[in-house]
């Protein structure tokens, strides 16, 4: 069992959580995930290391509570506990000084990018961030990313916070610029977020590096259902990344098996509000 | 009984298993075989005729003492039949439910000569299943010798390893990735072939007798290196099993509604997608349900499937999708067990022989929409001495289907072998081991099990994971060097 140590909210629907992992922190670097399963009913979620303490054996995890899972994972409290946190999984992010960076965080996604901004920032690189959200209420860690940037553009699509676009336009302005010399794009956020930003930086031939979330279960190569499409075959997401050159990835190919088990994601979600409402508190009449 | 003579012995007939009828069975998950009463076993276990030269021990890779347990068992004393089965195999309960004994100890049993072998798989099941309600618990551990062994992997190979050497009095410590201990035959054999709890209450019995500390979510290679292991513990067991599926290089193979058989049976079976939404893991199949291959993994893949169809059809009146078996040679040739073959036909899966996928054509949302195949005739005998199967001209045609389930065979998973300097493999990716004591080419690292023969058999993890426990035993007792 993994002991939930504190827990924060950073926005309505974001959550932020630091767990009891000693056989995980030990080793944990930025851009590795974590496989997580609340209780004996549960699927097995991937989640990204936002953070971790070495000493104190604790792994900080940052999760949006978009269907059953994350909805019950929100509702636990520090004091309760986990029955399965497997990792460090995954590859960590290969940090060097490349010169001058651009970090993109969009959402969820502003949590993997930052510990990401910060090794780049400490490996000497120069450090630009745009960091977006739907509305100002999604938007959390704008002072801990300013912290690590040299640079911070905060962008909304409603304009309610920051400026008012998609984080893509800031993006193409920078690449535009003659007085940048863009090394490396890091971007981290919904599929689409990062299918465009590669769109973006594809005619300027910018190296971007994106994390990819498909739908895993073992999380250890054995399974291959988060194999994804790239120009040279497919690979397992687990195994091979999560991290990917985004301008060798099929986007389509991706987005489509995202979605392959939206019915049964509804399914499970009023199933889950269902018995929740029978048995008040309890998760489908048990403890 | 009184006494019989081997003529009156061989005139008794070898005892039917009792099944779940066929109709109900392909709609629940319960165990298909229900097993001997106490009466049908001591009754079969009179036709043995106690071989002075048992053939039937040869056959078994682990040499159970095959004559004695079945004479202790018809003498009705089940403490020794447990006892003598014990002194090879810890895991009778499970051996006695999947092993092919008709290829080991029962292709091998005197009277399959001229009539039918005795039914040892089924009298080994029985004698399993006693111990596991009864818990006479022979297994004692020798006083503490302070030595510490790391166990990696908790499949058939790995967990014999561990009790072998932890009744030795050395301390065990069994590393496992996943959320639960098992390997195969938790997540990839189902719940009506072999219950969970069959192998739970061989584990847990293992772990209580012995006091072997399991640590599940522990990934060797990310969570600990096994040079870390080697920093910590005395000796090493990897028995890692060969879990990394492999997919047909033919087009269309990422569409929505391929999948590899690991997980298709890892969702239904490790996760229990047949009864979500109660668990959260679902498993989405459509109407008609293509798997590829015809080993053991295809038979168990394509019998979840058929279920998981009849359930759906049940649940909302329909009438039930079909699951079909896609193979490109013969009836003959089918590697998987027989009894699984004959199950799987009763429980009306339908067989395509002498059939080779070549495509996977999607609909316009990039879901499954059919397999395209070509037929095939067997040809000459290639080197294995198998008929090639060769395609037929012009034979292509396409079946219709949602789902395709590949089931080719697997390879041993490479993250245990992360910083593991001086570790050899094969080409094929299986660790390089000796096969009498497991020992790999780095030292005080010994292996067993699929991840050095490549996919196997229970038995033979189990026997190459005592061979191994057995040379670990004699190293940390200094009676064999590393050499
Ligand atoms: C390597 C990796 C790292 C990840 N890190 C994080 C993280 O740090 N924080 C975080 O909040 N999420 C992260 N995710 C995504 C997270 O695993 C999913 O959001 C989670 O599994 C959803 O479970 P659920 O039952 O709550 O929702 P579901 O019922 O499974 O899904 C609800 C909705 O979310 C969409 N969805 C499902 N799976 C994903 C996915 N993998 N990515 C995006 N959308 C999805 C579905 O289309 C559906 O509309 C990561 C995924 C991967 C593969
Ligand atoms: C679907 C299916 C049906 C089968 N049916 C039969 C049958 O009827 N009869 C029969 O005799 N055989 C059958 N087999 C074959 C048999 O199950 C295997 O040969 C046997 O389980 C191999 O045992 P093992 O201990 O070597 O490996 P496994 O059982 O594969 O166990 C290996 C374990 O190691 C774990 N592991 C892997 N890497 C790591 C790591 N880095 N760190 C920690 N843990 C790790 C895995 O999670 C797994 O739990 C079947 C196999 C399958 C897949
Ligand atoms: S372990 Fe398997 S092969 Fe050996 S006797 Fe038992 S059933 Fe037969
Ligand atoms: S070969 Fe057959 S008859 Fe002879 S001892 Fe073995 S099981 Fe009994
Ligand atoms: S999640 Fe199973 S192979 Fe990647």
């Amino acid at each position: 069992m993994y002991k939930i140590l504190s827990k924060e909210v950073l926005s309505n629907v974001v959550k932020l959580m630091e767990i009891e992992a000693p056989h995980v922190a030990r080793k944990a670097a930025a851009g590795q995930f974590v496989i997580v399963r609340i209780d004996e009913f549960g699927e097995r979620i991937p989640l990204t290391i936002a953070d971790y303490d070495r000493e104190k054996g604790s792994i900080t995890i940052i999760f949006q509570e978009l269907g059953k899972s994350t909805m019950q994972l929100g509702k636990l409290n520090p004091g309760d506990s986990l029955v399965s946190f497997a990792g460090p999984l995954g590859h960590p992010t290969e940090i060097e000084n490349f010169g001058t960076v651009v970090c993109m965080g969009g959402g969820v996604g502003i949590a993997p990018i930052y510990p990401i901004a910060r090794a780049l920032k400490e490996a000497g690189n120069k450090v630009i961030s745009i960091i977006g959200a739907r509305t100002k209420e999604l938007i959390f860690w704008e002072e801990k990313m300013r912290a690590v940037s040299d640079e911070l553009i905060v962008c909304t699509d409603d304009g309610s916070h920051g400026r008012k676009s998609l984080v893509t336009e800031p993006l193409k302005e920078i690449l535009d610029n003659k007085n940048n010399t863009i090394a490396k794009v890091w971007a981290i956020g919904p599929a689409i977020m990062m299918k465009f930003v590669t769109i973006a930086t594809r005619p300027y031939n910018v190296p971007t590096i994106v994390s990819l979330n498909t739908i895993m279960i073992d999380g250890t190569g054995m399974c291959g259902g988060c194999r994804v499409l790239l120009e040279d075959g497919a690979q397992f997401v687990c195994v091979d990344g999560p991290e990917f050159n985004g301008h060798k990835v099929d986007w389509d190919n991706l987005l489509s098996r995202l979605s392959f088990y939206k019915n049964e994601e509804k399914q499970a979600v009023e199933h889950y509000e269902h018995t929740c409402r029978i048995d008040g508190a309890t998760v489908k009449g048990r403890e | 009984m009184a006494e019989l003579k081997p003529a009156e012995r061989m005139k008794i007939k070898r005892h039917d298993m009792p099944n779940q009828d066929p109709d109900q069975r392909r709609s629940n998950y319960e165990e298909v075989a229900l097993g001997y009463s106490l009466e049908t076993a001591r009754e079969e276990a009179e036709r043995c005729l106690q071989c002075k030269d048992p053939k039937c021990v040869q056959g078994c890779p682990v040499g159970v003492l095959i004559p004695q347990f079945i004479k202790a068992l018809r003498e009705g004393d089940m403490v020794q039949a447990v006892k003598w089965m014990k002194v090879k195999n810890n895991l009778p309960a499970v051996c006695g439910r999947v092993c092919p004994q008709e290829v080991q100890c029962e292709g091998n049993c005197i009277l399959g000569k001229k009539g039918e072998a005795v039914a040892i798989g089924r009298l080994e099941r029985f004698v399993g299943d006693y111990e596991l309600s009864h818990r006479t618990c022979p297994m004692v551990k020798a006083k503490k010798t302070g030595n510490k062994v790391a166990v990696v992997g908790s499949g058939p190979a790995g967990l014999t390893c561990a009790v072998d050497v932890a009744r030795e009095g050395h301390d065990v410590t069994l590393f496992e990735s996943l959320h639960g201990p098992g390997g195969v035959l938790i997540y990839g054999i189902p719940e009506f072939r072999l219950p969970k709890s069959v192998v739970h209450g061989e584990i847990s019995y293992a772990a209580e007798c012995l006091c072997i500390d399991i640590k599940t979510d522990h990934v060797i290679g990310r969570s600990f290196t096994l040079d870390e292991l080697l920093h910590d513990f005395d000796a090493v067991f990897l028995g890692t099993g060969a879990g990394l599926p492999s997919f047909m290089r033919i087009p269309g193979i990422n569409l929505n509604g391929v999948m590899s058989a690991n997980e298709f049976l890892t969702r239904v079976n490790l996760m229990k997608a047949y009864q979500f939404p109660d668990y959260d893991t679902p498993v989405r199949l459509g109407k008609k349900v293509a798997v590829v291959g015809a080993g053991n993994v295809a038979m168990d893949a394509v019998r979840c499937s058929q279920r998981l169809l009849s359930l759906e059809a049940k649940r909302t009146g329909g009438t039930p999708g079909e699951a079909h078996i896609v193979y490109r040679r013969s009836k003959d040739e089918v590697p998987a067990r027989a009894e699984e073959v004959h199950h799987a036909e009763e429980e009306g899966v339908i067989f395509n022989f002498l059939t080779n996928p070549i495509e996977i054509l999607g609909d316009d949302k990039r879901n499954v929409r059919a397999l395209r195949c070509v037929r095939m005739e067997l040809g000459e005998p290639d080197a294995s001495g198998r008929r090639k199967p060769v395609e037929i001209k012009g034979s292509e045609f396409d079946m219709e289907v949602d789902t395709v389930i590949m089931a080719l065979g697997t390879n041993p998973n490479p993250i245990v072998f992360v910083d593991a300097e001086g570790l050899e493999r094969t080409k094929y990716g299986t660790a390089v081991a000796d096969h009498e004591t497991g020992r790999t080419k780095k030292e005080r690292v010994w292996a067993g099990g699929d991840v050095v023969t490549g996919a196997a058999t229970v038995i033979s993890a189990m026997g190459a994971g005592k061979r191994a426990a057995a040379d670990i035993n004699r190293f940390l007792k200094g009676e064999a060097d590393w050499q």
